[in-house]
C-alpha cells in the first residue's frame, strides 16, 4: 500500500511556471506516491486548506487556477516558500484499453497529463481534447504533445481549434477514434455531456468530480453528492464499466 | 446476516432504548456522514441500528476554514464548528430520510445545538415537525468555544435549563450529549435526568490540540478541536462507567469504539446502544456489520445470549 500522509507534510516549492493569466504551475521539491486522478489537502497556515488533483507524484506537480481567495494566497508563493500538503486521497483514474480519449475542460485538464504520461508509459495511444472559453485559457497543450499525445484544442469563442465545447468535438471525433475508454475532468456541464456520449457510444467513462472537502477521506459527508462521497469514493466516477473498487 | 455460526444460536443484538427497538446497538454518532437523506441510508444499509444526523441550529452556518478534520496517529481531531444548513433545511433532509430508513427499520436521531437556551427549544420544535424517532440535544461541542461560549455540558444548572426547555418544546424522547471535558460528568448526567432527559449520550470529542513544529502554530483553523477514535476510548468507558452507577436512563456509549470488542466494553460499562464515528475512518462503513459479527463471535465464545447478559457486568464488586 502507497503511503498516505494524514498531517500535512512541508515541501519546498522548487519552480513557478505561468501557463495562462489565472493559471500557475508549482513544481515541489519532493515525492509522493500516487494514482493519476488522485488529490492531495493543501494547506496555507493561517489561510485554509483545498483539494487539488495531482499533475504529477515525484516530483510533485500542481497547476492551481486563481478561482478565489485561497488560490489568489497560493499564486503569490514563490520558489523556496513552502506549502503543507497531506494525501494522496481518493480512488484515481484506472488504464483499461489501449486507445484513451482524454477529454479536459478548463483548468480540468490538468490531473488528465498526469494520466497521459502513465498512459502512454504503458504503451496505450492518447487522444486528448483540450476545451476552454478562449485561446488565452487553453493550458497544458505542449506538454501533452511532448507527452506523445494526439492534441486538439476547442474554444467555445473560436479564437483557437474547433470552435464550440470540448464534449462537442469529442462527439465529433469519437466515430474516427473508437476509443476504448473516455476520462474526463473539467466543469459539471462538461462531464454530464460526457456521459451522455459515454452511454450513446456504449464506451465506459471515467469522469472526475470536484466537491467541498474538510476531512479528504470519507468520515464528514461534506462533498456528499446523494450519498456519494467525493472524496472517498470518488474523485472519479466510472460510468459504463466495471464497478469502482473501494473500501465501500 | 452473521455468517460463520453454524447451526449454534446466534446471539440477539437487539436493544431497547425508550421503547424504541433497535435491531442491533450500534448508533451512527453525530458529525460522521449525517449531512444528507441518501447518506444516512447508506450507513442504514450498511447495519447500523440507528443513525444520528449531523447537529443542526436554527439558522444556516458556514462552519470554520480548513483544516478541520485530520487522523494524527491514534485517532481523528476536528474543529468543523457545527456547519450546517439550519433547522429547516434540516427538517426536510429528516424526513427524507425517514422515507428511505423505515423499509430498514433503522431509527433516526436528529442532533441538534444552539447558542441559547430559547435557541435549543425552538430548533427542537422545528426539527419535531420531521418526526425523527428521538432528538439528540448537543450541549458538549467544544469547538464553538469562542463564539457561544462555555458549552451549557460544563455546568449542570445550564444543562438542565436546556434539557427542560427542549422537553417542554417536543414529545418526542430526549437525548442528551455529554461533554468529557468536564470535572465531575457525573454531576452533570444526574442534572439532565433529573431535567426529564430520556437517554444521555456519552461521550462528545475531547478537547485537543495538534502543533506543526515547522509552521509554528496549530493545525486546526479552529487552534482547538475534539480527540476521537482509539485513544478516547478508555476515557469514554470510565465516563460511561461512572454515569451509569448513579442514573437510571439508558446511555449510548460513544468514544473510540471500533472492533465488536470494544462494543461489548462499553455495553459491559453500562451502556445500552453503542455510538460508532471515528470506525468509518479505520474499517469503512462496512465497521457497522463487521462490528456485530465480532460481537456475536465474542458473545458466543464468551456464553451470552443477548445484550442484556453483558450490561453493566464489569459494575460488579
Amino acid at each position: 500500500m502507497p503511503t498516505v500522509h494524514n498531517l500535512p507534510i512541508p515541501f519546498t516549492i522548487s519552480m513557478v511556471k505561468d501557463e495562462s493569466p489565472r493559471v500557475k504551475t508549482f513544481v515541489l521539491d519532493g515525492e509522493l506516491e500516487a494514482v493519476p486522478g488522485q488529490f492531495v489537502m493543501v494547506w496555507l497556515p493561517g489561510v485554509d486548506e483545498k483539494p487539488f488533483s495531482l499533475v504529477n507524484d515525484s516530483p510533485v506537480v500542481l497547476t492551481v487556477a486563481r478561482v478565489g481567495p485561497f488560490t489568489s494566497r497560493l499564486h503569490e508563493k514563490k520558489p523556496g516558500d513552502i506549502l503543507w500538503l497531506r494525501g494522496p486521497y481518493g480512488n484515481g483514474f484506472s488504464i483499461e484499453g489501449k486507445k484513451l480519449l482524454l477529454v479536459g475542460g478548463g483548468y480540468g485538464v490538468a490531473p488528465l497529463l498526469f494520466l497521459a504520461r502513465r498512459a502512454i508509459k504503458q504503451g496505450c495511444s492518447v487522444n486528448i481534447i483540450i476545451g476552454a472559453r478562449c485561446a488565452e485559457d487553453l493550458i497544458l497543450a505542449q506538454d501533452f504533445k511532448e507527452a506523445g499525445c494526439q492534441v486538439h484544442l476547442a474554444t467555445e469563442d473560436g479564437s483557437l481549434g474547433f470552435w464550440g465545447k470540448a464534449p462537442e468535438l469529442a462527439s465529433k471525433l469519437i466515430p474516427e477514434l473508437k476509443p476504448d475508454v473516455i476520462y474526463g475532468c473539467g466543469p459539471e456541464g462538461m462531464l454530464e455531456a460526457l456521459r451522455e456520449l459515454s452511454s450513446l457510444w456504449g464506451i465506459p467513462s471515467q469522469l472526475s468530480y470536484e466537491g467541498y472537502m474538510r476531512c479528504g477521506f470519507g468520515v464528514c459527508g461534506s462533498c456528499e453528492r446523494k450519498g456519494w462521497l467525493v472524496c472517498r469514493d470518488g474523485p472519479v466516477l466510472k460510468v459504463g464499466g466495471h464497478p469502482q473498487s473501494s473500501l465501500w | 446476516m452473521l455468517p460463520g455460526f453454524g447451526d449454534k444460536a446466534v446471539p440477539d443484538l437487539g436493544v431497547e432504548i425508550c421503547g424504541r427497538r433497535l435491531k442491533n446497538p450500534l448508533v451512527l454518532a453525530s458529525g460522521i456522514l449525517g449531512t444528507g437523506p441518501e447518506l444516512l441510508a447508506r450507513v442504514a444499509r450498511a447495519g447500523a441500528g440507528a443513525v444520528t444526523t449531523k447537529s443542526c441550529g436554527l439558522s444556516p452556518r458556514r462552519g470554520h476554514p480548513n483544516p478541520t478534520v485530520l487522523e494524527w496517529g491514534h485517532g481523528l481531531i476536528n474543529a468543523v464548528g457545527l456547519a450546517n444548513p439550519g433547522a429547516e433545511a434540516m427538517a426536510q433532509i429528516i424526513a427524507e430520510a425517514k422515507k428511505l430508513l423505515a423499509p430498514l427499520g433503522t431509527i433516526l436521531i436528529a442532533s441538534i445545538f444552539g447558542g441559547t437556551v430559547e435557541e435549543f427549544a425552538e430548533t427542537a420544535r422545528v426539527i419535531s415537525e420531521a418526526s425523527p424517532d428521538f432528538i439528540e440535544v448537543n450541549i458538549s461541542c467544544p469547538n464553538v468555544e469562542e463564539e457561544f461560549g462555555r458549552p451549557f455540558a460544563t455546568d449542570p444548572k445550564a444543562a438542565a435549563r436546556v434539557t427542560e426547555a427542549v422537553k417542554s418544546s417536543t414529545h418526542i424522547p430526549v437525548i442528551v450529549k455529554l461533554s468529557p471535558n468536564v470535572t465531575d460528568i457525573v454531576q452533570i448526567a444526574r442534572a439532565v435526568e433529573e431535567a426529564g432527559a430520556d437517554a444521555i449520550c456519552a461521550i462528545n470529542t475531547v478537547a485537543g490540540m495538534l502543533i506543526d513544529v515547522r509552521a509554528g502554530r496549530p493545525v486546526l483553523a479552529n487552534k482547538i478541536g475534539g480527540i476521537s477514535g482509539p485513544a478516547i476510548k478508555p476515557i469514554a468507558l470510565r465516563c460511561v462507567y461512572e454515569i451509569t452507577r448513579k442514573v437510571k436512563i439508558p446511555v449510548i456509549g460513544t468514544g473510540g469504539v471500533t472492533t465488536g470488542k470494544d462494543a461489548l466494553e462499553m455495553i459491559m460499562a453500562g451502556a445500552t446502544a453503542v455510538g460508532i464515528g471515528s470506525a468509518i475512518y479505520y474499517r469503512g462503513i462496512q465497521a457497522f456489520s463487521l462490528i456485530q459479527q465480532e460481537m456475536a463471535g465474542l458473545m458466543q465464545e464468551l456464553g451470552y445470549h443477548n445484550l442484556e447478559e453483558v450490561r453493566g457486568i464489569a459494575h460488579r464488586s
